[in-house]
């Protein structure tokens, strides 16, 4: 499993992997919105937190069409498919290895881009620690929407349609969980942990849907 | 020895990338030899002169932001011409060379971004301001990205070269509209509230450390570019000889290739 | 140990592929499986490695150490009509990691990879990138990877599609050596392996009569 894992890390990082495509989308989100909104910095510190995790999603699930796509193409996937180790581990560890290459990444450039918005450090550190917890449920609920459109042509949009609405709840609480960081009388604690349960509740419900939809899937 | 010889007698064809290895062997270590003087002057200079006395040691920041700023936009001239030079003269040297100056252009823009920034958090009491200028540069620095990102994606260089250029083409004429786009926004959002950098006419005190600064930083550039297109034609010297390797193996002895290799060993 | 197939039959949507096929191979056997275009040769061998469900019949590994699978796809080696080898890793990585994800099942080992290389004659390229390689040479590699992690049963479907005549000759040699060192294949294709004797399975192309149903 660590093979499959260090491989797609591999072709994460090799030329054409998704890794920095990633990252660059998100800056580029990011930096748009002040055009669209006016370069007020009280205005955009306290739409900052909003900003980077709307920007945070959507770069999240737009290297996720290929997750299994892109086996699917070359064989691999049948393979996969045979071996006696539960699939689920596969989409599991494959979900993992796309978050370190594409998740990860983003939640590392969260600080940078807080300061475009003139965010404070409370709402910096609050923005990255909700977006290290939050990112990886998007992944996992993410895969089973690439399992889904696995076999379909243009799958990469549908991927994104199919997933954004699954995605709402981890948006609510890690952008409820950032405000109440910064905001004195809110609770930072319970939207925090609910946003946790909400990634550890994916990381079971993706991979087993993930798997499910790619054994339909065969033909 | 006998792969080189293989190298050679295959690009013979592209006289233009041997010719440019050789010339450009010769003078590179001058270029950087310069570049260390000139720089050793500059920075000598700059901790020299005297404070600004109201923006005080920070002033010594814009020794380094200004050239590094210019030269931002320098690189990105020198891009869009390598890209004519691909698009019109399909001149072989010319995506090698608009390929190898997006990384440096792009580490330059983010010197200027990352000392306007340490600049204006003194000066401004921020890290960063939507300002029209600054806004400008980083509007820059993601066309940088995006380029080194495709040129990443695609990998054959020829794809790569044509398309590339077409980007770099397109983003050039584009960016006096982006230029006078972020100034209209700028000041329909914020009427001139943000002390602009370009202040009165700047002091010769503080010109001279600039202006060897400039040419110390303008060196760097050609002297980084120049290596980084001898790397870049390197690297597609073994990338050939490496698909030649492809096809030549599992053939066994009768292949046409081993016969050219077998000549280093006599 | 033997693969035993009793009473087959699958679906492709509405259509019924084939019915009742059965077939039993011991070990040291290949049974080939021949037949036109669409008579069902892929989709049979699809079913037996569990990639695709069946509509009936049974599959199941009988005797010795048949009992240690769970899965028949698990025993199994599956050679498509896609290689399964990514164009950005090098050869050495792709062969690499399925040799570590596929591991060695009970009652063999694989070989090295250089080995491996060396046994398709492709032994001098395991650095260069899987994309630089000729299809037939990646077809090759892609055989490579049958030696990497043992599998009782091969399952090869067209194996030599991309190939020259001393490429076949060379996986002839291949399958051969699988089978004495107590393996079994499964294979479909139109041209001769050259296996010597061997038993074949011809698949006619079959008279739809769910068809008839809704005629």
């Amino acid at each position: 499993m660590t093979a499959l894992l260090f491989r797609d890390l591999k072709l994460a990082v090799r030329a054409g992997g998704g890794a920095m495509i990633g990252v660059l989308f998100f800056m580029t989100v990011v930096a748009v919105i002040p055009f669209g909104v006016g370069p007020d910095l009280n205005l955009l510190a306290r739409i900052g937190p909003a900003i980077l995790w709307i920007g945070a999603l959507l770069a999240a699930l737009l290297g996720l069409d290929r997750l299994f796509q892109a086996e699917r193409e070359d064989g691999s996937l049948d393979l996969l498919l045979m071996q006696e180790t539960p699939l689920v581990l596969t989409v599991l560890v494959k979900c993992l290895a796309h978050w370190l290459a594409t998740g990860l990444p983003l939640v590392l450039a969260s600080p940078l881009l807080s300061l475009f918005m003139n965010m404070d450090a409370a709402a910096i550190g609050a923005t990255m620690l909700t977006l290290l917890v939050g990112t990886p449920a998007i992944t996992f609920i993410g895969a089973a929407g690439a399992a889904i459109a696995v076999a379909l042509p243009r799958g990469g949009l549908l991927v994104s349609i199919l997933v954004l609405p699954l995605a709402i709840p981890v948006l609510i609480f890690g952008v409820s969980a950032v405000y109440a960081a910064v905001q004195e009388p809110a609770p930072f604690l319970p939207p925090f942990l609910f946003l946790t349960a909400l990634t550890l509740v994916f990381a079971v419900i993706g991979p087993v849907a993930a798997a499910a939809a790619l054994r339909a899937s065969t033909d | 020895m006998s792969e080189q010889s293989l190298a050679i007698r295959k690009f013979s064809d592209l006289a233009n990338p041997t010719r440019f290895l050789a010339l450009s062997g010769a003078v590179w270590p001058w270029m950087a030899a310069a570049t260390a003087l000139f720089f050793a002057v500059g920075l000598y200079l700059c901790f020299a002169t005297v404070g600004d006395y109201q923006q005080g040691e920070t002033v010594r920041i814009m020794y380094v932001h200004v050239p590094a700023a210019w030269l931002s936009m320098m690189c990105y001239s020198v891009m869009a011409l390598s890209a004519l030079g691909t698009l019109v003269w399909r001149h072989p040297l010319a995506d090698v060379s608009a390929k190898t100056a997006a990384p440096i252009g792009a580490c330059f823009t983010f010197i200027a971004l990352v000392t306007g920034s340490l600049w204006g958090k003194p000066m401004w009491g921020t890290w960063w301001v939507w300002d029209a200028r600054l806004t400008s540069v980083f509007v820059l620095f993601l066309m940088y990205l995006g380029l080194i990102a495709l040129n990443r994606a695609v990998d054959d260089p020829a794809r790569a070269a044509k398309v590339g250029a077409i980007l770099i083409l397109v983003g050039f004429v584009n960016i006096p509209i982006i230029k006078f786009s972020v100034d209209w926004w700028n000041t329909l959002h914020q009427p001139a509230s943000v002390i602009r950098l370009d202040g009165p006419a700047i002091d010769p005190e503080f010109l001279r450390p600039l202006l060897v600064m400039a040419i110390a930083f303008t060196l760097l550039f050609f002297t980084l570019h120049i290596v980084a297109m001898r790397n870049e034609i390197l690297r597609r010297r073994v990338s050939t000889l490496r698909r030649l390797a492809a096809r030549s193996a599992g053939r066994g002895t009768s292949g046409p290739v081993p016969a050219g290799v077998g000549e280093g060993h006599p | 140990m033997r693969l035993v197939a009793e009473g087959l039959s699958a679906r492709r949507g509405e259509d019924l592929i084939f019915r009742d096929v059965s077939f039993d191979i011991g070990v040291g056997e290949t049974l080939v499986v021949k037949g036109p275009n669409g008579s069902g040769k892929s989709t049979l061998l699809r079913v037996v490695a569990g990639l695709l469900p069946r509509e009936s019949g049974k599959i199941m590994l009988a005797g010795g150490e048949g009992q240690g699978f769970d899965t028949v796809a698990g025993a199994c080696h599956y050679l498509g009509h896609r290689n399964a080898m990514k164009r950005e890793l090098t050869v050495e990585e792709n062969l690499r990691f399925w040799k570590d994800f596929l591991g060695d099942s009970d009652g063999g080992a694989g070989v090295a990879i250089d080995e491996a290389a060396d046994a398709v004659g492709l032994g001098s390229i395991l650095h260069l990138p899987f994309g630089y390689l000729s299809a037939g040479q990646q077809r090759r590699m892609a055989m490579a990877k049958l030696l990497v992690a043992w599998r009782p049963v091969w399952i090869l479907d067209e194996p030599t599609a991309a190939l020259d005549a001393a490429a076949e000759a060379m996986f002839a040699g291949l399958v051969k050596g699988h089978l004495s060192r107590g393996g079994l294949a499964l294979a479909a294709t139109h041209q001769p392996l050259g296996l010597g004797a061997v038993n074949e399975l011809h698949m006619k192309g079959f008279a739809v009569d769910s068809a008839e149903a809704w005629a």
